[in-house]
């Protein structure tokens, strides 16, 4: 156990000790993001009747950032671990793959949170936003910040170099975030993309996240969580068998 | 009593290259043990093997009795290692890094951190970040964590490389302390006259198999036999000694030696020439000459 919070508390500190470049500077990203897009297509966008496209963008770009940080949390730490070589250190003591798996899953989580927590509340300032189901918002934030956390332990563990990595961040992860709904509700889509939209899990996390908000949302939110609650647990038991046998970390 | 260190059979292969070629080793507590051999003689995978950092193709390898796999907790708890690399995690203070070194092996409690810190000479430096470190420093920091959680086996994978004179002499003298507290030391290096100074017991690896096995004092007696160097007056060599002249030092010449006692006929075939002997020195073969006797015999 204290193996497991040691490593834990050493990822969650990794992050945080950079927290300019590792929460701030996402914050402000998506800031941008917001008052881009909301100040080009104010009053001629309204996916929700009587939403304020403002405030429909806000929680689709909250959950982003808290999607790519996750994402970028685990799969750094470890890439970057392995390239300067003191995964070591965390190799050479009697540490589980459980509690190795858990440990850079829930930093990866707290990173993801914390940066979409940040965005959340600066632009409570600019816009207001309802939060009508905050349960639903919560449950979403924390399995999209799990699946993505996880998923940055696999990509991780299979890059051995920056550009290796940077495949799996800018051809998978940003494409599904960005193709998932974070701008437009999949509705305005014609019905082809409409249907590819559903093979992606990712806009399952944030449609369910933007029903916390809204009441409203392109399908259930138990449909949501179903299959981001399936996409967790199987990417989940894919992460911690390829640490137990070593994948690319004991040779 | 159960072995420190006890490596059966131990096979590791990498794709085509056949790094660890059946390899057997029992090292027992308490022994300060040297394993030598060439680069990429697979001593490093060795080490890896025993430590969990790599998995052995066949084989096994136990640690004060765990085995390194179905009972690793036990295993790893009981070893220490200094990898050969200069790594460190940027991110942290020195004391940080120990802190989280122990913490992963479950220990809380941190009055022995200060005194490691304080063994290295690392209390000036305990609050500094990593990156800021010298080489040296960041050499005492790995020792550090190696002995954070008090394991009574230690392996050093060339502790000393790249490292100053006055630092490698300190470092000796504390690991030399640890192993006469009762921890097996187990050190690979490519300065044999420190291994030669320091191990008890001696394993060189070539190609993936151990060629040679023994006390360090067997293998030095076994392996060669001795040097002369004489200054002669006038400086010719009598003809019958000439096929035993390896080389000329110091203005004199260098005779091999299979044995103390060729020694006689040599004085002998000096004093019939009618040749003085102005110098002489009669020299034992060093860890560095046996080592390369043996490399060469197994190439």
């Amino acid at each position: 156990m204290t193996g497991f919070y040691t490593l834990f508390l050493k990822e969650w500190l990794r992050f945080w000790k950079v927290a300019v470049q590792t929460v701030l500077a996402p914050v402000l990203t998506a800031l941008l993001y917001l008052l881009v897009f909301a100040h080009t297509l104010r009053g001629q966008v309204e996916v929700f009747p009587g939403v304020e496209y403002a405030a429909f963008l806000i929680p689709g770009l909250a959950m982003m950032s808290v999607l790519q940080n996750a994402f970028a949390n685990s799969s750094s730490s470890l890439m970057q671990s392995k390239m300067q070589g003191n995964i070591v250190f965390v190799l050479l003591p009697p540490i589980s793959h459980r509690e190795f798996f858990f440990a850079y899953l829930l930093a990866a989580m707290g990173r993801g949170l914390t940066v979409g927590a940040g965005m959340f509340l600066v632009t409570l300032w600019f816009v207001p936003v309802p939060l009508e189901h905050p349960l639903w918002a919560l449950a979403f934030a924390v399995t999209g910040s799990g699946v993505m956390g996880a998923m940055g332990i696999v990509a991780g563990m299979h890059s051995d170099k920056v550009d290796e990595l940077s495949v799996f961040t800018n051809f998978i992860i940003l494409p599904l975030t960005f193709l998932a709904g974070v701008f437009y509700s999949i509705h305005s889509l014609p019905p082809f993309w409409q249907k590819v939209s559903y093979l992606n899990p990712i806009f399952y996390m944030i449609d369910g996240f933007r029903y916390g908000f809204f009441g409203r949302g392109d399908v259930s939110p138990w449909v949501s969580l179903g299959i981001v609650s399936a996409v967790f647990a199987g990417i989940s038991l894919l992460a911690l068998w390829l640490i137990k046998s070593g994948y690319k970390l004991r040779h | 009593m159960i072995p420190a260190i006890k490596v059966e059979q131990v096979t590791k292969q990498y794709h085509e290259l056949r790094a660890l070629d059946g390899v057997d080793l029992e090292i027992a507590q308490g022994e300060f043990f040297g394993l030598l051999g060439p680069n990429g003689a697979g001593k490093t995978t060795l080490i890896s093997i025993i430590a969990g950092l790599a998995r052995a193709t066949s084989g096994t390898a136990r640690v004060m009795g765990h085995d390194v796999v179905s009972d690793y907790r036990a295993a790893r708890r009981s070893l220490g290692v200094v990898p050969q690399e200069l790594v460190m995690d940027p991110f942290f203070t020195v004391r940080e890094t120990l802190t989280f070194q122990s913490g992963y092996f479950g220990i809380k409690d941190n009055a022995w951190i200060d005194e490691v810190i304080e063994h290295l000479d690392l209390t000036d430096k305990a609050n500094t970040n990593m990156r800021k470190l010298s080489g040296g420093m960041k050499r005492r920091v790995l020792v550090a964590q190696a002995l954070v959680h008090k394991p009574p086996v230690i392996i050093l994978d060339e502790p000393t490389a790249g490292v100053d004179v006055e630092l490698r002499q300190g470092l000796w003298r504390f690991i030399r302390s640890l192993n006469e507290d009762g921890h097996t030391i187990v050190l690979t290096t490519h300065y044999l006259e420190e291994a030669e100074a320091l191990c008890g017991r001696i394993a060189m690896l070539k190609q993936g198999r151990v060629v040679a096995l023994d006390t360090t004092q067997n293998l030095l007696r076994k392996h060669s036999g001795c040097y002369v160097d004489l200054r002669l007056l006038p400086d010719t060599l009598p003809d019958t000694l000439k096929p035993l002249l390896v080389g000329h030092a110091d203005g004199g010449c260098r005779l091999a030696l299979k044995d103390y006692v060729e020694l006689e006929g040599i004085m002998a075939a000096i004093r019939n020439a009618g040749i003085k002997v102005q110098e002489m020195e009669v020299m034992q073969p060093d860890l560095e000459e046996v080592f390369v006797q043996i490399m060469q015999r197994e190439a």
